[in-house]
């Protein structure tokens, strides 16, 4: 084979998971999250004791659990999209089950985070620092319960319907969207729990 | 149990949960510096490079859609270490 003809082999080869209409979705989402970064950092530096003290205020085992609670669901659904190649619908299922069985987790651990510090007299309004912790942990948290119901209907249609085209791009799509959920999660648990002022 | 050894997904969870461990460990026990908390900057953003390129399987997409992510990844990068560098850390 030449090498034109080999290029030409691996470029037919490359294929973008999911529906390009999702990843649409997931490249502006991940731009919206690029400016809460910018602007979390922004008042970082202009209050770098508030946020310090502030960030000595949250747990960050909590922090940690979640953080691997959305490692070993991606895991999961990462699992799942390979047992729907290989057309093992059992497998597909006990996946996708295992993946928002274990993900669902991550509601409680934020639940009793969120009311620990709600216990605590913390809330959206106490400072610059912990109005960006629940602003932008809240809208990640928003996007899990969308990522928990795509889950949801994934294992609707994957029960129901024969393994085809339709059901391959479903899956795709919404294990893209779930692993976008975990990486977000990543950068802000090391942006909010982990960076401390030296 | 032979399956999930034989994928190479576990082995990816099995280097985030690692890193996971270790940007936890550093932030937590190791005394506060600079070199440390960047540190910790820089394994956050490796593993979001490997659920981008494994995990979102984007070491199989078309060049632009990669080449994207791989720039929001060094963006974010820059960002985080930039700020923190230069705001007295």
């Amino acid at each position: 084979m030449s090498d034109v003809s080999a290029s030409r082999e691996v470029h037919k080869s490359k294929r973008l998971a999911g529906d390009e209409g999702v990843w649409f979705f997931i490249t502006a989402d991940v731009a919206m999250f690029a400016v809460f970064f910018a602007v979390f950092m922004d008042g970082r530096s202009r209050s770098l004791e508030l946020f310090e003290q502030s960030r000595r205020m949250l747990d960050p085992t909590i922090g940690l659990v979640n953080t691997l609670i959305l490692l070993t669901s991606s895991w999961f659904m990462a699992m799942a999209v390979h047992d729907l190649r290989h057309q093992n619908r059992a497998g597909l299922l006990r996946n996708l089950w295992l993946c928002v069985g274990v993900g669902s987790l991550f509601a409680f651990s934020k639940g009793f985070e969120y009311s620990q510090k709600f216990a605590h007299g913390i809330s959206l309004r106490t400072n610059e620092f912990f109005s960006y912790y629940f602003i932008f942990t809240g809208i990640h948290f928003l996007h899990f319960v969308i990522g928990v119901i795509a889950i949801g209907i994934c294992l609707f249609t994957v029960r129901r319907n024969e393994l085809n085209s339709r059901t391959t791009r479903l899956v795709e799509s919404v294990g893209c969207y779930w692993h976008m959920v975990d990486m977000l999660w990543i950068v802000l648990f090391a942006m909010i729990y982990l960076l401390r002022a030296a | 149990m032979m399956g999930l050894l034989r994928n190479s997904n576990t082995y990816v969870w099995l280097a985030l949960v690692a890193a996971t461990v270790l940007s936890f460990v550093l932030a937590e026990d190791i005394a506060a510096s600079r070199l440390a908390t960047s540190a910790i900057v820089v394994v956050a953003m490796f593993k979001v490079r490997l659920v981008f390129l494994h995990f979102m399987e984007l070491r199989e997409a078309p060049g632009p859609w990669r080449w994207i992510f791989e720039a929001w990844t060094l963006l974010v990068l820059a960002l985080l270490l930039g700020a923190y560098w230069f705001s007295g850390s």
